[in-house]
């Protein structure tokens, strides 16, 4: 097996008082689409600036592109393409002047043309970046982290407040740079973005990561746990649930959610519950735990002793 | 790319974008030009500088290029350095290849070019519509004192700008910084009309001894017209904020 693209083993990093990241290890291997998630003020933002060289760390070995970015020269800075969070374009310039501008400060740069092509802004090259939408302007500045060919790409909320049909374009931005074989390293607030793109998941929470695996598999998602759920009725109390329900039922966003091992049983007892006391059981669901569903569970179980 | 191919490539680029940005246009380029014609429309007559003395015309020709080289070099600088930061693009330009001292080189470089452009703008109409006397004679004094002048300036925007947090707050604050000098360090008003007192504060700062140097070659039209020690407390300024600048330059946004 070929050497991992990042490795990061005891992580740790304070600001003052404040342990933001508590001992992490993380492994990337090469061709992966890795999602990094979790809640902010979790230690996401400060684990990635330190892989793409911003930020020093206090302990831990990190290796990417193997070598350390702490100590980044300019020959890995070109393997590497950084999409930050901001998105702010100098908007003096077209986005084809942009992009050449980017292209000269690369060893084995892209040509220009295909890169603009591959993030659908061909009709925008001769357009100056404040006539650009939001969303144009955060390709654009994927375009800017490929224009150096690199073979590992940060993707930090890439698509942070676009519009649906906005991101679901971003989504095939990015499964193309999957399919030209590059490492992805994706933070984002979006499970469903997690779900689409990433081939491995890792959730950080409080400094710490608190679940690790495919997208499929997370925080035991495969291991069969049936999740109930119903809009949860005006007035009435979990506790009302029958008493072998209520120790697995949460509520989340005027629903309550039902963690089920058995779920015919489960089911039965809730039917007989809803008809016996003369409740409805609206819009009536049973499924595996979305993504989303994990991850609340994961972020919520953590955050709570706080 | 080589080094020095690599720095022209980015230089091209911000001094494009300079020519682009409207605020460059009408503050940098476009103002002092129209203050060199408005003063030298109302002002008439003579006035007494150095123990010399010289037309109101050859007076504001060097004053309004001391305003000149300042606004490039230092008011446009500044502020263009901490939109920059703001914005985002030094922490991005940081995480390219290209070298964090060519970011800082190219910019500083068009605010130098655009100061020594801008003497030279000046000089020009000066002499077409004035009929002030280029001073071949001592033109090397002038074009050091220029170029001292744009490069320290540079150096300081460096520094001020990290006490800047907002870009908005950049405008304002330096051109609060500037104006008020201006008054009293003989580059509106003749030195001769303003109160010792006032006259004492300014030479504190570099721009009273920016406005000498560049005055001097139009005067002392015999020697070499090079003011020594003007050079040196100008010199010094600018060698005390690269000092500042080289320790607390920050390229990410201070608002994230």
């Amino acid at each position: 097996m070929s050497e991992p693209v990042i490795h990061v083993h005891g992580l740790r990093k304070s600001y003052g008082e404040h342990e933001a990241v508590r001992g992490i290890d993380l492994e990337v291997a090469r061709g992966e689409v890795f999602a990094f998630l979790g809640p902010n003020g979790a230690g996401k933002t400060t684990t990635v600036e330190i892989l793409e060289g911003y930020r020093s760390r206090d302990a831990g070995e990190v290796s990417v592109l193997s070598e350390d970015p702490a100590s980044a020269n300019r020959r890995w800075r070109s393997r590497v393409g950084l999409v930050l969070q901001s998105c702010t374009m100098p908007a003096e310039l077209t986005v084809g002047e942009l992009v050449e501008l980017y292209a000269g400060y690369y060893l084995h740069p892209r040509p220009t043309a295909e890169t603009i092509e591959l993030v659908g802004l061909t009709g925008q090259r001769d357009a100056r970046t404040r006539a650009l939408s939001g969303g144009q302007l955060r390709r654009l500045d994927v375009a800017l982290a490929l224009i150096g060919d690199p073979e590992l790409v940060f993707l930090d909320e890439p698509t942070t407040g676009f519009d649906p049909s906005a991101r679901h374009h971003a989504w095939e931005v990015i499964a193309d740079l999957r399919d030209l074989g590059k490492t992805i390293f994706l933070t984002t607030h979006y499970m469903d973005e997690a779900q689409t793109l990433a081939d491995r998941v890792a959730v950080i929470v409080a400094g710490e990561i608190v679940a690790e695996g495919t997208p499929e598999t997370l925080g035991g998602r495969d291991r069969a746990i049936s999740d109930i759920s119903f809009v949860h009725p005006a007035g009435t109390a979990l506790s009302e649930l029958p008493d072998e329900l209520t120790s697995v039922a949460q509520v989340r966003d005027g629903r309550v959610h039902i963690a089920a091992v058995e779920p015919a049983r489960s089911l039965y007892a809730l039917t007989r519950w809803a008809l016996e006391n003369d409740r409805e059981l609206g819009d009536l669901t049973v499924g595996r735990p979305t993504l989303e569903d994990i991850y609340l569970q994961l972020t919520e179980a953590q955050e709570q002793p706080r | 790319m080589s080094g020095s191919r690599l720095f022209a490539h980015q230089f091209r680029s911000d001094l494009v974008r300079f020519w682009r940005n409207p605020q460059s246009r009408y503050f940098t380029v476009l103002l002092p030009i129209v203050f060199l014609v408005i003063f030298e429309e109302i002002f008439k007559g003579t006035t007494i500088v150095d123990g010399q003395r010289i037309t109101i015309t050859t007076f504001y020709v060097p004053g309004i290029m001391t305003l000149g080289i300042i606004s490039a070099s230092f008011v446009n600088l500044t502020q263009a350095v901490v939109a920059q930061r703001e914005s985002g693009e030094l922490k991005r330009l940081r995480g390219t290849p290209l070298p964090t001292g060519f970011v800082i080189g190219s910019r500083a470089a068009v605010g130098v070019v655009v100061a020594i452009v801008m003497s030279a703008l000046l000089l020009a109409i000066g002499r077409v519509a004035y009929n002030v006397p280029i001073p071949y004679s001592t033109m090397p004094g002038l074009v050091i004192a220029v170029i001292v002048g744009a490069a320290s300036f540079a150096c300081i925007a460096f520094a001020v700008s990290t006490r800047i947090g907002t870009a908005e707050a950049a405008a304002p604050a330096t051109n609060l910084a500037v104006l008020p000098l201006y008054f009293i360090s003989g580059v509106f008003v003749p030195e001769g009309q303003i109160p010792k007192f006032l006259h004492d504060i300014a030479t504190v700062f570099p721009v009273e001894h920016l406005a000498q140097a560049v005055r001097g070659p139009f005067i002392h039209t015999h020697g070499a017209g090079i003011s020594t020690t003007d050079l040196l407390v100008i010199a010094a300024w600018g060698g005390a904020a690269l000092l500042i600048a080289a320790r607390t330059l920050q390229l990410s946004p201070r608002t994230s």
